[in-house]
C-alpha cells in the first residue's frame, strides 16, 4: 500500500540559552563583546522536545497521536505541517497538506464573515475558485447565513469556530492533520466536528489527529501513537495502547490498595478493624486502572479481634460534594455471615457494572453489630476511588459527569423516524 | 513530491511563491483594506501625509528659510519628492514590523514567509497612486507643463520596491529575534530623510558632502523621480544607475538573510 507520511529519526532540540536571552540586540552586541574578550563557555542547556520519532503511514489511515501535554504532540504536527523544522532527521510527505492546528486562523476581527472564509481558504491553500464552488456549503455548515456579511468581531466564540471548522472541513487535501480543535466548542458542535471526521475515513484521505479525548480517539483511530517525553512510546493498535495510556494517569494507590491502619477519621467499638482496602480485576490481579462500566471486586482486608455474629458489612461510595452514589451491605443481600472468627481475612465484593460517571469518588468503610446500635469499625473517606472515562456506549462520546452520577443501559425508539416509514420494528 | 530537507533546492523557493501567489494577493487586499477601514479618514490618509507634510514644508522651508527650489515653485519641489519618499518609508516601515504583527499566522500555518513582508511593500501602492494624482493637480494648478515623461513615474517605483523590500526582509527578521529593532526604524528613516535631497536641492551642498549624499541610494531615485516633473532638470542617469544596482544588490542580500532565517521564526517569534 502506498504510504502517504514517511518520517525517519525525526528530532526536534530547543536551545534554552538562545531563547532565554538576547532579545535585545544591544544585548546581543554586549554578549558578543563579553565572549571576545572572556571567552565565556556557555552552558549549553538544550530541550529535545522530539526525539527518534520514526513512523509511516498509509494513504487512507487514520491514525490518533496521544500523550500527556508537553509530551512532544503539536511540534510532532507542526513539524509535519512544515511550520516549523526539525533539527534532525527526516520526512517524506506525499499529497497536499491540510492543517486545522487551530480553528479561525487567519481571521481578522475587521473583515466580514464572508470575506474571512477567503481569506480562511486561502490560508489554508485553498484556491479562490475553490472557496467561491464551495461557499454556499461553507456558509451553511457553519449556520452564519445571516451574519454572513458582518465583521467577525461581532460573532460569539461559537460562531467563530464553526466558520473556521467549516471552511477546514471543506478542505480537499490528501493529507489533514488535526490538532484538538474539538476540545472547544459546544456539544452539538463537537458532534457536528465528529460526524465530518468520521466521514473522512470513508474519503479515503489521511488524516492524524491529536486529542486528550480518549473515548473520541478510541472509536475513530484503528490506530495510535503514543507520544511520551518526546519519543514514541507505542504505535499500534488502538484499544492496549489507549488502556496502557490512562493506566498511567490512575492513582498509584489503586495498585498498592489504601492502608486503612493509621486512617483519618474512624470510630467503633473495635472488635473488627479494617486494615485495608485493594481494587481487583476479576482474576485477582490489581486494577490499576477503573473505567465507568468495568467490573469491579473490591476487597477489603480486616483483623478480628472478638469474634461478632452476624456483622453487617457496607461499603459506600460517595461523590467529592459528600453525595451518596452507591451501597453495598452484604446484609442486604442476605448473606448472613453467622460468626467471624479470629484473625485475619478478607472479603471480596464484586460488582458487575460500575455504572457511574468518570470522576473521584470517596469510600465509607463500616461494619455494624447485630444489634445495629453502635459501630463496630467505622471509616469516613478512607480511601478514593478514581474511575476514568470509557467508551461504553461504543459511539466514542464519552459519557460526562455532567449528566449525572449514573448511566445506565437503554434505547430510543422513535414512532415517525424521518428515513419514512413507521419505525418502531426497525 | 519528495520533501527531503536536506536536499532542498535553491530555486524551488520561487515555485511555491508563485503557487501561493492567491495568498499573496490575499494579505495585499487585506492590509490595504484594513489600513482603510480602520481610520476615520479612510482614503484621505493617502492624501494628507504627503500633502500637509508639503505645506509645513513650504512655509518653512520654502517661504522663511528661503530654500531654493531648482525653478520650479517649492511646493512641487518638495512634493514631487515626497510621493514617493513617503512610498518607501511606510513601506519599509510595514514590512519591518510584517512578521511580529503576523505571529499567529506564522506559528500555526504553512505558506511562504515571504508572502508577509513582500505585501507589506506593496500595499503601499495604493496610497502612491492616489498621491500622485494629487501631483497631477499640484502641476495643472502651478501651470507646470505635464510631459510625456510622466510615463516613467510608475516605472520608477521598480527599484524603491526593490530597496524597500531588501531592507523590510533584513529588518523582519532581525525585528523577529531582537524586539528593539523596531524602535530603530523610525529613527533611521528620520535621519535618512535629511541625507536625502528632498527638502533641499542637492546643488546647495559643497561637493565634498555631495559626494556623500550621492551614496545614499535613495538619492538617485528621488533625483529621477523629480526630473520627470520639474521642468528642464537633467536626468542624472549615472546616480540613476548606481541606485538601482545598490538597490538590487540590497535586495539579493535582503533574500539571502531572510530565507537563512526563515527555519527559526516560528519557534522564536
Amino acid at each position: 500500500m502506498e504510504k502517504s507520511i514517511i518520517v525517519e529519526n525525526l528530532g526536534k532540540k530547543y536551545d534554552i540559552n538562545k531563547l532565554k536571552k538576547d532579545t535585545q540586540f544591544r544585548e546581543a552586541l554586549i554578549n558578543f563583546a563579553k565572549q571576545l574578550l572572556f571567552r565565556d563557555q556557555e552552558n549549553m542547556e538544550v530541550v529535545w522536545a522530539l526525539k527518534n520519532v520514526s513512523f509511516s503511514v498509509e494513504k487512507g489511515e487514520i491514525v490518533g497521536i496521544i500523550g500527556r501535554n508537553g509530551a512532544g504532540k503539536s511540534t510532532l504536527l507542526k513539524i509535519l505541517s512544515k511550520i516549523t523544522y526539525p533539527t534532525t532527521g527526516r520526512m517524506k510527505i506525499e499529497g497536499r497538506v491540510g492543517s486545522l492546528l487551530e480553528v479561525g486562523t487567519g481571521f481578522h476581527d475587521e473583515l466580514s464573515g464572508r470575506e474571512n472564509i477567503f481569506l480562511n481558504g486561502s490560508i489554508l491553500g485553498m484556491k479562490k475558485k475553490e472557496v467561491s464552488r464551495k461557499l454556499d456549503q461553507i456558509i451553511s455548515f457553519a449556520e452564519v447565513e445571516k451574519f454572513i456579511d458582518t465583521p467577525i468581531k461581532r460573532y460569539s466564540t461559537g460562531m467563530r469556530l464553526k466558520l473556521g471548522f467549516s471552511v477546514a472541513a471543506h478542505l480537499e487535501t490528501d493529507i489533514l492533520f488535526i490538532d484538538e480543535v474539538l476540545a472547544v466548542g459546544d456539544v452539538a458542535f463537537q458532534k457536528k466536528c465528529l460526524d465530518t471526521i468520521k466521514e473522512l475515513r470513508n474519503s479515503g484521505r489521511t488524516v492524524l489527529f491529536v486529542s486528550h479525548s480518549i473515548p473520541t480517539v478510541e472509536s475513530l483511530c484503528p490506530r495510535v501513537i503514543w507520544i511520551d517525553k518526546g519519543e514514541v512510546r507505542e504505535d499500534g493498535a488502538v484499544e492496549e495502547i489507549t488502556n496502557n495510556y490512562m493506566s498511567q494517569f490512575a492513582t498509584v494507590k489503586h495498585a498498592t490498595g489504601f492502608d486503612l491502619t493509621k486512617a483519618f477519621e474512624r470510630e467503633g467499638t473495635g472488635e473488627i478493624r479494617f486494615t485495608k482496602i485493594e481494587y481487583l480485576n476479576a482474576d485477582g490481579t490489581p486494577k490499576n486502572l477503573i473505567r465507568s462500566g468495568d467490573s469491579l471486586k473490591v476487597r477489603i482486608h480486616y483483623r478480628v479481634h472478638q469474634s461478632v455474629s452476624n456483622p453487617d458489612f457496607n461499603f459506600r461510595i460517595y461523590t467529592e460534594r459528600g453525595g451518596k452514589v452507591a451501597s453495598f451491605g452484604n446484609l442486604i443481600l442476605g448473606d448472613n455471615l453467622s460468626m467471624l472468627s479470629l484473625g485475619v481475612g478478607y472479603a471480596d465484593i464484586e460488582i458487575d457494572n460500575l455504572n457511574i460517571m468518570p470522576d473521584r469518588y470517596f469510600i465509607n468503610l463500616w461494619v455494624y453489630g447485630n444489634k445495629e446500635i453502635e459501630y463496630i469499625d467505622h471509616l469516613v473517606f478512607c480511601s478514593t476511588l478514581d474511575v476514568e472515562a470509557s467508551n461504553y456506549y461504543k459511539t466514542g462520546r464519552g459519557i460526562d459527569k455532567g449528566c449525572g452520577i449514573t448511566f445506565l443501559q437503554y434505547k430510543w425508539n422513535f414512532s415517525n423516524n424521518s428515513l419514512g416509514e413507521n419505525s418502531i420494528n426497525q | 513530491m519528495e520533501n527531503n530537507w536536506a536536499i532542498e533546492k535553491k530555486l524551488d523557493w520561487i515555485k511555491e511563491f508563485w503557487h501561493y501567489r492567491e495568498l499573496f494577493y490575499f494579505f495585499v487586499w487585506r492590509d490595504i483594506k484594513l489600513r482603510y477601514k480602520q481610520t476615520v479618514l479612510g482614503a484621505l490618509w493617502a492624501i494628507i501625509q504627503p500633502f500637509f507634510t508639503m505645506v509645513v514644508f513650504s512655509i518653512f522651508f520654502g517661504k522663511f528659510a528661503k530654500m531654493p527650489s531648482e525653478g520650479a515653485p517649492y511646493p512641487i519641489f518638495s512634493y514631487s519628492a515626497l510621493v514617493p519618499w513617503i512610498f518607501f518609508t511606510t513601506a519599509v516601515g510595514h514590512s519591518g514590523n510584517s512578521l511580529i504583527g503576523n505571529t499567529n499566522l506564522l506559528t500555526k500555518v504553512y505558506f511562504p514567509r515571504f508572502a508577509i513582508p513582500a505585501s507589506a511593500v506593496l500595499s503601499g501602492i495604493f496610497d502612491f497612486f492616489i498621491a500622485s494624482i494629487i501631483l497631477l493637480g499640484l502641476m495643472i494648478y502651478f501651470h507646470i507643463p505635464l510631459t510625456l515623461n510622466l510615463f516613467f513615474w510608475p516605472l520608477l517605483t521598480i527599484p524603491l520596491i526593490f530597496l524597500a523590500l531588501g531592507l523590510g526582509l533584513i529588518f523582519s527578521s532581525l525585528n523577529v529575534k531582537y524586539r528593539d529593532i523596531k524602535y530603530t526604524i523610525p529613527f533611521l528613516i528620520q535621519i535618512w530623510l535629511y541625507l536625502t535631497p528632498i527638502i533641499y536641492p542637492i546643488n546647495i551642498l559643497p561637493d565634498r558632502y555631495k559626494v556623500l549624499i550621492a551614496l545614499n541610494p535613495m538619492t538617485g531615485i528621488i533625483e529621477v523621480f523629480r526630473s520627470l516633473i520639474i521642468p528642464n532638470k537633467q536626468v542624472d542617469f549615472g546616480s540613476l544607475i548606481y541606485s538601482v544596482v545598490v538597490s538590487v544588490v540590497i535586495l539579493f542580500i535582503g533574500i539571502i538573510y531572510f530565507r537563512s532565517t526563515e527555519r527559526e521564526f516560528a519557534d522564536i517569534v
